[in-house]
């Protein structure tokens, strides 16, 4: 078997005294969907958060499609990595948060080609050729134009995702994607997300919709308190759910 | 999505609603104050235009004279200048609060608590005195040889005194400005650019800066006013800005008020002029923002006249971005 796309061994991540992540072991194969699935306060957020460096773990290690998070491996020390180095890393990660984060002085076409242009080093029209076919891929081919405060959550949503899309990422982190969006604008994201999957990306997705992840998941983990309380496919954890946790969790969500 | 053999759409009623015709309410309270302003008003502008000592034609002799355009343009240069020089050590102050490195920000605390808790007047004077404290600068070593030796006399003359002096005091009300500007710009902003893969350095200044504008823009415009205004202080120094380009006309020919509006006719014309240019930078920054900007005080003042003649305000139609 091929080597992981996420590999997590024994992560572990404090702030302060407060204990969130108390050793989380687990691996996303390519092309996998796992999704997370707890209460909050679990330490669900946090530990997709480390997966791309925007926390620092405090023990542990994680790699990313065989390479270390952060830091690297000289003999058996470790070193920080610089600044540039990390933000090298991400370029392959890319992430949706739960409040968009779209740049609020860019237009959705902007907002797609500024990383392409200034960190991968794209020139603009074909930067510029490739946002078009995003936004259609998403939906919104014609809201280029547009600023994120013209266009409604679930555009907003779709826009950053394609966003995330244009540093042709190995890997996407999903931060409840779909918490911050009313109810009926929901599904325009989840679809754009099924499409995705089904289009044979890696995604780790922090999430609440039960029925996105037992449908597109692959692989179904439920944390609790900053562990990993039971893991396997969508149709043994969901309807045979072994742990007291997890089907107290699963009664009051489904 | 809406299919074409759907029913049809509720409401939408087929004839267009009667716009209601109603009498206004009475307001005399606003007839009332708008008639005494215009009493107090007329009879200012009878009193300034018939009093001979306000010498009306000694300001129209010495608006334009060579004497006091130089002086102005000096204003002008120092401001520009000043402005800078006050924006740049602002943002390094800004950037320096925000270290991880305490030295670095007891550093940036100390120059804030220096310049800002001493007036701007009495640090012109040091700096123009700055050669009996040091009357030799030199370039070297620390601790070590020097390189270069100037005459503290030579290299301070009253020009860079006046610059020293407000630009150095500027920095350090630009850099609270600056950072209440970089602390607006949400968290996330410069999370989603780290995700993308973005240094920090490209995240400061395509991300955070621009979005920090907005807020920064409007008190740099007022500082850039009051700047405009505090050159006059330079007076002092015997350097010829507008203000003492002035004083020296009206030393030797004694008409002090005439000298004195002349001066006060350019300080207003250039302060409008910053006001309406500010407007625009506003509204550049204000790109993508739900938000507009509000309309200046003549838009209003002209919108509230329409309103008088039109009962219906056409909405200036918003415009994003471009």
């Amino acid at each position: 078997m091929s080597e992981p796309m996420v590999k997590a061994e024994a992560v572990h991540k404090r702030f302060g005294r407060n204990e969130v992540l108390k050793g989380i072991t687990l691996e996303v194969a390519a092309g996998e969907v796992m999704c997370l699935l707890g209460p909050s306060g679990s330490g669900k957020s946090t530990f997709l958060r480390c997966i791309n460096h925007l926390e620092k773990i405090n023990s542990g290690r994680i790699w990313v499609d065989g390479d270390l998070v952060g830091y690297s491996q000289r003999g058996d020390k470790l070193h920080e990595m610089r600044e540039s180095d990390v933000a090298g890393e991400r370029e392959q990660i890319g992430m949706v948060f739960q409040r968009f984060n779209l740049f609020g002085h860019m237009t959705a076409e902007q907002n797609i080609i500024e990383a392409p242009i200034r960190v991968a080093g794209t020139k603009r029209d074909v930067a510029k050729a490739e946002a078009k076919v995003l936004m259609d891929r998403v939906g919104l081919g014609d809201r280029l134009d547009a600023y994120p405060a013209q266009l409604s959550g679930g555009q907003q949503q779709r826009v950053a995702i394609a966003r995330a899309l244009a540093m042709k990422p190995k890997l996407m982190l999903f931060d409840e994607p779909t918490s911050a969006l009313d109810p009926e604008l929901v599904g325009e994201v989840l679809d754009v997300m099924r499409a995705l999957a089904a289009d044979g990306m890696t995604m780790v997705v922090v999430t609440h919709e039960t029925g996105f992840a037992k449908e597109v998941g692959d692989t179904v983990v439920f944390m609790d308190d900053g562990v990993v309380v039971e893991s396997g496919d969508p149709a043994s954890v969901f309807d045979n759910p072994q742990h007291k946790r997890t089907q107290a969790f699963l009664s009051k969500v489904l | 999505m809406a299919d074409a053999e759907q029913p049809p759409e509720p409401a939408a009623a087929a004839v267009a609603p009667e716009e209601i015709k109603a009498v206004p309410v009475r307001r005399p309270g606003r007839l009332i104050a708008g008639v005494l302003i215009i009493i107090v008003a007329a009879a200012l502008v009878r009193s300034v235009a018939t009093n001979p000592r306000f010498g009306w034609g000694t300001v129209g002799e010495y608006l334009f004279s060579p004497v006091v355009l130089d002086g102005l343009l000096k204003t002008i240069e120092l401001t520009i200048i000043a402005m800078v020089v006050g924006i740049l050590i602002g943002v390094i102050l800004a950037v320096m609060r925000l270290s991880p490195n305490p030295i670095v920000v007891a550093a940036s605390g100390f120059y804030i608590w220096l310049f800002r808790g001493t007036p701007v007047l009495v640090q012109l004077l040091f700096w123009n005195f700055i050669a009996a404290l040091y009357p030799v600068v030199a370039l070297g070593i620390p601790f070590g040889p020097a390189l270069v030796e100037f005459n503290a006399n030579n290299l301070i003359t009253p020009f860079v005194a006046a610059l020293l002096g407000l630009g150095l005091n500027e920095g350090a009300y630009m850099s609270e400005i600056v950072r209440a500007g970089l602390l607006s710009v949400d968290e996330g902003q410069e999370e989603a650019a780290k995700a993308l893969g973005m240094r920090r350095m490209q995240t400061m200044r395509r991300i955070i800066l621009p979005q920090a504008m907005r807020v920064i823009i409007p008190p740099t415009g007022n500082e850039t006013i009051g700047m405009l205004k505090t050159t006059s202080l330079v007076s002092v120094l015997a350097y010829t800005e507008l203000l003492y380009a002035v004083q020296l006309i009206y030393a030797a020919n004694y008409k002090q008020i005439p000298l004195l509006i002349v001066a006060s006719i350019w300080y207003l014309v250039l302060t409008t002029i910053l006001s309406i240019g500010q407007y625009f930078i506003e509204r550049h920054y204000g790109r993508g923002t739900a938000r507009a900007i509000p309309p200046t005080l003549l838009m209003r003042i002209w919108q509230s006249f329409s309103t008088w003649r039109h009962t219906e305000v056409p909405v200036p139609e918003q415009r994003h971005g471009l």
